[in-house]
């Protein structure tokens, strides 16, 4: 007969608590999507939520709108936090992490209120809420996202193969271009992922923004469960579900990452 | 006249920001074509200095001339040399054949020249058929060559290597030092090699520079740094050693362990302190009871066939340990008045056999001490019977200071034996740290560095490690002031 003190001891015990969380929080309420996203109000099979999404063109002109506002981001950010992820992983200084500190400095506080404080920002020197807007705040959220990746894998590069590749006839320029973008790889590739995901699903930003005059494919969802009534769930479920693909196929670019679930997965 | 070196070095310093140096004035001229090698402990300057020569790092003072030019601050993609990286440095986005190629396309190559450059050097470091292959599915031995591959297709004049071989095991070492060796034959390019491995500097090298805080201590071919060594930390560092104190009585006379030896060297003066060294391998040894005794038969031991013939001075002492170590025993023993001695001999000899021993002249190493035997400091009386050296205050005897007058400058005198040594750094007036130790058979000769940098020698009976950190005090009365500018103390240890 096993002793208590085995069972509490054993990493299977406790384990459940987790297992009951993704259970609850994740698996179930995907399964409740796939179950509205193929079916009527009424609870019968059906593929209509998604036959009316493509004969929508409002609906289809939303998405391709929210993943070109999505890429447009994360460019912006890719070309912005760069330079910034290498100037911190190579500076000279003592403490680049008062740099990183001051990255990071903004993230401490809720979105939302970044959010509500760009529009007060806009408002006081007179600029137009919409588009430009929208691409301002997105950045301004998303921008320490795309930082830390590429300044994780820069800071972690093997000193000795950029002086391997100087020793070898390479100028500054050859060394990055050759060596050190190449090596940045697997970083741009988490910062994108980390960047375009969040984006492309964004409502609350393009909402307070645009004062609601843009539209975004998250907005769309949230508008068909939220004003919708309970009539409008199953198509939301749809909607829902081919962005939850979208998200899925961005996820495979980074290879990194896959790699992460595969040796961190369920016990 | 410049012509004839392929490297020189002159006068180079680099000191680093805390304001220690890692280069402390080196100087060092290669031929073309030599295989040089930098021998040093970690930490004695040997990888800074093979980096001011490529160019990762510039030298605080001094030049640098490659082939007679100027390169002292040219970036290190401007020089005609190649390093072969400690860790190899492979780049992991890259296969063996872009690996390798890499340096060509920096040039601009054309495809074909590129292709066969590469194929030929891959073939020289016995790596053909990896052309395709990832970096990181090879074995350490093989990332090595490709190092070696990418470096040499370059045709640099001189090849930088630093410690190449650290990372192998030993039997893949012994291997790549063989292949090394014939490369540079080979090739006919100048290697410069920096390791810490004595073994690997005297298989592979012409000639050896060994270094030791940031300084060189001597350059000379393998067998003149062996049989040669000019100091007590060549003669440690390289093979195994007995170091003793002793005295020059006259020209090939000189006196250690209480007996006057005959030896072959001259020139040191008149009764003059000096460093033994005697290798090992050197002494003669026989059992105490077998002298004068003729073999019984063939298996018996022959005292006249062991011991060499002639007028030598023998000395006896006892056996303490004896180790087979493969080919020899090595066997520790110890004099009546306490000196220590490592024999190293084909034969054993248990412990407690009482042995005769005997070193040929030729094989006594005598060396000018470096330092006499006391600590020579700068200082200053100050009042109140004390004198400032070494920034801190001390006292002094009356009897000392009575001659100077406050604000004089002196020489301190500290003999090496009355420096004393304590467990906890705060029972000491200056605190530092044992940087080196020499044991000179029948005590310990300690370098200690202060924390202001200063270094002491101290003479103690007590066995310390390197890197220990210590407390020092200097009773008053062993304190002497001396006028500054007068000729060196010679008084017995």
């Amino acid at each position: 007969m096993k002793k208590f003190a085995d069972i509490a001891s054993a990493r299977r015990t406790w384990a459940w608590p987790y297992v009951l969380f993704l259970v609850l929080f994740v698996v179930l309420p995907l399964l409740l999507i796939f179950y509205y996203a193929f079916t009527t109000p009424g609870g019968d099979f059906t593929i209509q939520n998604f036959v009316k999404f493509f004969h929508t063109s409002e609906a289809v002109n939303t998405l391709i709108y929210s993943m070109a506002i999505a890429f447009i981001t994360t460019v912006i950010c890719l070309l912005l936090g760069y330079p910034a992820a290498y100037i911190m992983a190579t500076a000279e200084f003592k403490t680049p992490q008062v740099m990183a500190l001051l990255f990071i400095l903004p993230m401490w506080i809720n979105f939302l209120l970044r959010t509500i404080a760009t529009v007060e920002l806009f408002n006081m020197f007179g600029l137009p809420l919409g588009e430009g807007a929208l691409l301002f705040g997105m950045c301004y959220d998303y921008l320490p996202f795309m930082i830390y990746p590429i300044y994780n894998t820069l800071q972690k590069m093997d000193r000795s193969l950029i002086e391997a590749a100087q020793d070898l006839g390479a100028n500054k320029a050859n060394v990055f271009t050759k060596v050190i973008l190449p090596l940045s790889v697997p970083g741009i590739y988490s910062g994108i992922v980390m960047v375009f995901m969040p984006t492309v699903s964004t409502f609350a930003i393009a909402e307070l923004l645009t004062h609601n005059k843009i539209t975004l494919f998250g907005s769309l969802i949230q508008r068909s469960f939220g004003e919708g009534g309970i009539a409008m769930w199953n198509y939301g479920a749809a909607l829902s579900l081919i962005m939850l693909i979208i998200i899925a196929a961005t996820s495979f670019f980074d290879q990194d990452n896959s790699h992460d679930t595969q040796k961190g997965g369920l016990l | 006249m410049t012509n004839d070196f392929i490297i020189e070095v002159n006068h180079v310093s680099k000191q680093f920001e805390d304001g220690k140096f890692a280069l402390n004035d080196v100087s060092l001229q290669v031929k073309k074509g030599e295989f040089v090698t930098i021998l040093g402990p970690s930490g004695c300057g040997k990888t800074t200095l093979l980096r001011c020569i490529a160019g990762f790092q510039v030298a605080s003072s001094g030049d640098i001339l490659l082939k007679g030019e100027d390169v002292t601050s040219t970036p290190p993609y401007k020089r005609p040399v190649n390093t072969v990286f400690q860790k190899y440095a492979l780049f992991p986005h890259l296969n063996v054949f872009d690996n390798v190629a890499f340096g060509l396309k920096m040039k601009k190559m054309e495809e074909e020249t590129i292709v066969r450059k590469v194929k030929a050097a891959l073939k020289m470091a016995n790596l053909m058929g990896y052309e395709d292959r990832e970096v990181d599915t090879l074995s350490g031995g093989q990332q090595q060559r490709v190092a070696i591959a990418r470096a040499i297709v370059n045709e640099p004049e001189v090849l930088l290597l630093d410690e190449p071989l650290s990372a192998l095991d030993l039997k893949m070492r012994h291997d790549m030092q063989i292949e090394l060796k014939e490369l540079h034959k080979q090739l006919g390019i100048t290697f410069i090699y920096v390791t810490h491995d004595q073994e690997e500097a005297l298989t592979l090298s012409d000639r050896v520079v060994v270094m030791s805080e940031g300084k060189i201590q001597q350059i000379g071919t393998p067998t003149d740094i062996y049989n040669e060594p000019q100091n007590c930390f060549v003669a440690d560092f390289i093979g195994e050693s007995n170091i003793l104190s002793g005295r020059m009585i006259k020209d090939r006379k000189v006196e250690f362990c209480g007996k006057v030896f005959d030896c072959i060297d001259e020139g040191f003066g008149e009764d003059v302190p000096v460093d033994v060294v005697i290798r090992p391998e050197d002494i003669y040894i026989w059992d105490k009871k077998d002298e004068g005794r003729k073999a019984k038969n063939e298996d018996d031991v022959d005292y006249e066939d062991r011991v060499p013939k002639g007028k030598f001075t023998k000395w006896y002492s006892t056996v303490q340990t004896c180790i087979f170590k493969g080919v020899h025993y090595e066997m520790r023993a110890l004099t009546p008045d306490g000196y220590e001695f490592l024999i190293q001999d084909y034969h054993e000899y248990l412990p407690g056999t009482e042995i005769g021993m005997l070193v040929k002249p030729e094989d006594i190493q005598i060396m000018k001490k470096s330092r006499y035997i006391y600590n020579s400091f700068e200082g200053e009386v100050e009042k109140n019977g004390k004198v400032y050296f070494l920034g801190a205050e001390w006292d002094a005897t009356e009897e000392q200071l009575a001659p100077f007058a406050v604000g004089d400058k002196v020489e301190v005198c500290v003999p090496f034996r009355f420096v004393e040594l304590q467990d906890y750094e705060e029972e000491g007036k200056l605190s530092g740290e044992v940087a080196f130790i020499l044991y000179k058979g029948n005590h310990y000769h300690l370098t200690v560095r202060t924390d202001n940098g200063d270094n002491i020698e101290v003479n103690t009976n007590d066995v310390w490690d390197e890197h220990d950190r210590v407390g020092i005090t200097i009773a008053p009365e062993h304190i002497r002031l001396r006028p500054t500018g007068l000729e060196p103390l010679n008084e017995p240890e």
